[in-house]
């Protein structure tokens, strides 16, 4: 017997849903072997990490307020990976974006209160467009690596967070983060921790949905993201839309950050770095680019986020959430391969006459 | 050249090797034989199926049907690597180096019986001991970069003889070369003959299988259709005609021939490459007139496919002015001259011409997505797109299952043609097209020539870039010869000949035929 891969006559459709689909599976079963490892009961630890997401209303809260950051991370990065542009730097806009609120709240004081929030968050979205923009524009106009610098972006933009919020816009108290930003500017929550963010990322995945898929731009973003040299003899610029694509892309990012500050932490600190860009790639690979699929993915990694919170109380490993992320990736990326190609069993040798 | 000694058991000997590509016959029935110490001319037009006979040869395609028999034995050959057990070794067209390794490292990549570490003095001694042997002059601790193609060329034969190779596959050797270098592998090639070594090497110019070769055998359109001793030929011209075939398959409908105002000019247009050098465009200049087919002939790599990117704005014009129906275009974007009327059939057509992963009905709406029949305030029309895309696949009877199949999936003769239905079908005046029939069967060839005199009797300039004389005798109007970047000379087609195109081909001045 020996396997070999054909590749298909067209896309399999069900290959394109089943290959998530077991990849989260597939990593489930390589965490439970990781969990063996380390001397825990695997279906102990899911079953308290499947309590902790959604085991009361509360968790359930905490897991969705998680997953509005994650989401609009995921489309933020997703929108470059049409592309092929490879922005990994999603964490940095998206504290790009918080430091531009920040300031604004800490320091636009002329601005009525009412005005602070709206301000705030264009302010802080233009900051993650920038950030995010940059790369674009070395990539476009010298062809400079995006990974690289979207990359080495992100720790400029965590050394400069940690400046702010340890040194230059320290609060007069405690020993690090900015005071609060004013209580009327805060996002306001709609059902216990669930805030308004979640109404700009339902809203924003529908835009999005709108603009990949019906309009002009979508269409051509499409054709660069799979053959740029074809696009580029239909006409299309690539340079413009590859800076476009980024600024729309950090500013996602930078709108993430923004609401997460606005609704959850009230000022810049310790734990700005969330990790959130991160995860974001995992969510923007998994859900096949799709808006529409990145609302499940989101969910499902912010549940593996406040379901290892709950470990810690079990003295369990709590790390064990992002090891799942990062788990889901492999299967996932080996897999896709059956959307094109399929399993050849040939017995023995070559049949006659070929 | 000594005769070959040709008593002995063949080298090689290929019998009726067929090979079929989706919707190409590339080898039909083909048999070849190479005795020891030979050198065999492989002679053909591009697509007559010469790349594809000797990458089976090396493992890198398994033929359809047929039998390969490699110093008397039947062999199965799967892989370079079992080519290479077998002796045989190929130069392909480009250099497989890795360009900041030295020539001592390039030579031992990939090799298996390496111990972890490679014994690197013994390695070089033994490459310095090989190119003097051979008379192939290189330092092994050079890095590729700083290594001429000449130098990059000996670099590649090389790497064969240490690993054992004796029968040689050079894919157009000298393309690359210039005229002193050509002497020297000349050079090289007399002296591995004369250690009982075998070549087959594979060209389109005529002057290099009488300089280099014992035998040649002629393909054309997947067939040998004729294999003599290389003595036995009295002028060139006979190989000329063996290899473009006198015979014309079918016969076009094409109106009479009515030029209208000039719609392309082009006013000494230079182009110079990236790294410096010569001019890859040099002062080229002609015009095209309404309902006039210009043809460009020459060899690939003479300057035909810069010339087409810088009308289109796909290359920046150094010197010198382009003008499209009348306005000049010099150095504008690819958008701006494609609005000014222009269509272009590129020249790579599954990497520039479509997105393969992309639908039919996409692929086909990729021009006119931005004008108000497909699309109002940036918002594309679906259904419009849907009822576009059907017309077109049917007044271009392209083979599709359905207009959402991925245009990868199709034959090449299908993608080519979802190509003309766009650019034809947006068409404003002016059509580029570049080896438009390249690699296509009888059928397809011969819908692409149709569709395009019927642009041409339709009263539109079109610009034909081809490497077969016979298409650009039978589809243009005028022909120019390019040669070097340069346009030797502009002929009318009716009074052509393929000797005298031929002659303009290979860098012959007019005066001198």
């Amino acid at each position: 017997m020996r396997f070999s891969l054909e590749k298909r006559d067209y896309r399999s459709k069900k290959m394109t849903i089943l290959v998530p689909v077991i990849s989260l599976l597939v990593s489930f079963i390589l965490g439970a072997i990781v969990l063996s490892i380390s001397n825990a009961n695997p279906v102990r630890t899911y079953a308290a990490m499947l309590k902790g997401a959604f085991g009361s209303q509360t968790k359930i809260q905490y897991t969705i307020a998680k997953s509005i950051p994650l989401l609009l991370c995921g489309l933020a990065v997703g929108i470059a990976f049409r592309l092929k542009f490879w922005n990994i730097g999603a964490e940095g806009q998206y504290i790009s974006g918080v430091i531009g609120i920040t300031w604004v709240m800490q320091f636009w004081t002329f601005l009525p209160t009412y005005l602070l929030l709206p301000v705030g968050m264009v302010v802080g979205i233009l900051f993650g467009a920038m950030w995010g923009g940059i790369p674009g524009l070395l990539k476009a106009q010298w062809s400079v690596d995006e990974t690289l610098t979207t990359l080495m972006m992100n720790y400029i933009i965590i050394g400069y967070a940690e400046y702010l919020y340890i040194n230059a816009w320290k609060a007069p108290r405690g020993n690090m983060g900015t005071i609060l930003y004013p209580e009327a500017a805060w996002l306001p929550r709609i059902w216990g921790r669930v805030h308004a963010g979640i109404y700009f990322a339902l809203l924003l995945v529908v835009i999005l949905w709108f603009v990949l898929y019906k309009t002009r731009w979508g269409f051509e973003l499409n054709m660069i993201g799979k053959n740029q040299r074809a696009a580029r003899c239909q006409g299309v610029s690539i340079k413009r839309n590859i800076i476009l694509a980024m600024l729309v892309s950090g500013g996602i990012a930078g709108l993430a950050g923004v609401i997460d500050s606005a609704a959850v932490t009230h000022q810049l600190t310790k734990g700005v770095n969330s990790g959130y860009g991160f995860t974001g790639i995992i969510i923007a690979w998994m859900s096949g680019l799709n808006p529409f699929v990145s609302i499940l993915v989101a969910v499902i990694m912010a549940s593996l986020e406040t379901g290892s919170d709950a470990l810690q109380i079990m003295k369990l490993p709590s790390a064990m959430g992002e090891v799942m992320q990062g788990l889901i990736l492999i299967p996932l990326l080996a897999g896709s391969i059956f959307v094109e190609y399929r399993l050849v069993l040939h017995a023995k040798h070559k049949e006659a006459g070929l | 050249m000594s005769e070959a000694n040709t008593d002995e058991t063949p080298v090689v000997r290929m019998v009726n090797i067929t090979k079929h590509f989706p919707g190409v016959l590339a080898n039909d029935q083909v048999s070849l034989t190479l005795h020891k110490g030979e050198v065999l001319a492989l002679l053909g037009e591009n697509g007559a199926g010469k790349s594809t006979l000797m990458n089976m040869l090396v493992g890198l395609y398994q033929p359809d049907s047929g039998e390969i028999y490699v110093k008397g034995d039947l062999v199965e050959i799967n892989s370079p690597q079992d080519s290479m057990a077998l002796g045989i070794g190929m130069i392909h067209q480009e250099f497989m180096l890795v360009g900041n390794m030295s020539v001592a490292e390039n030579i031992i990549l990939g090799m298996r019986d390496l111990p972890f570490i490679p014994p690197m003095a013994e390695i070089k001694a033994k490459i310095t001991a090989l190119s003097k042997r051979y008379g192939l002059q290189v330092y092994p601790d050079k890095i590729i970069q700083d290594l001429s193609v000449g130098e990059q060329q000996r670099v590649e034969i090389l790497k064969l003889l240490y690993r054992g190779a004796d029968i040689l596959i050079l894919d157009e050797p000298t393309a690359v070369l210039t005229p002193g270098e050509s002497r020297d592998l000349n050079e090289i090639l007399k002296k591995m003959l004369a250690e009982g070594k075998s070549a087959i090497f594979i060209t389109h110019k005529m002057d290099e299988v009488m300089e280099f070769s014992h035998t040649v055998q002629v393909l054309r359109r997947g067939k040998s259709v004729s294999t003599c001793s290389t003595k036995s030929i009295k002028r060139v011209q006979d190989l000329a005609n063996m290899m473009v075939g006198r015979d014309i398959l079918f016969s076009l409908d094409r109106g009479p021939y009515k030029p209208g105002d000039v719609m392309v000019e082009a006013k000494d247009v230079v182009v110079l490459p990236l790294g410096g050098g010569k001019p890859v465009l040099d002062h080229v200049s002609f015009s095209i007139r309404g309902g006039e087919i210009l043809g460009i002939a020459g060899v690939a790599g003479n300057g035909q496919q810069q010339l087409t990117e810088a009308i289109t704005g796909l290359l920046k014009v150094d010197e010198g002015s382009i003008l499209l129906n009348g306005k000049d275009m010099t150095n504008k974007t690819p958008l701006q001259v494609i609005k000014s009327g222009v269509s272009h059939i590129p020249a790579d057509r599954g990497r520039m011409g479509v997105v393969g992963d992309m639908s039919v009905g996409d692929n086909l709406s990729m021009k006119k997505y931005r004008t108000n029949e497909l699309s109002s305030h940036s918002v594309i029309k679906r259904n419009w797109v849907r009822k576009f895309a059907d017309h077109l696949i049917e007044v271009f009877t392209i083979k599709t299952p359905n207009q959402d199949t991925s245009v990868k999936f199709l034959s090449g003769g299908n993608i080519q043609k979802t190509i003309l239905a766009r650019e034809i079908d947006s068409c404003g005046g002016i059509l580029i097209a570049v080896y438009p029939s390249r690699g296509l069967d009888v059928g397809a060839t011969e819908a692409v020539r149709q569709n395009i005199i019927k642009q041409r009797d339709k009263g539109n300039a079109i610009l034909l870039v081809s490497e077969e004389l016979e298409e650009l005798l039978m589809v243009a109007d005028r022909i120019a010869v390019m040669f070097e970047g340069r346009i030797m000379d502009i002929v009318n087609a009716a009074d052509a000949s393929t000797e005298e195109l031929g002659m303009l081909m290979a860098g012959v001045e007019r005066r001198n035929i």
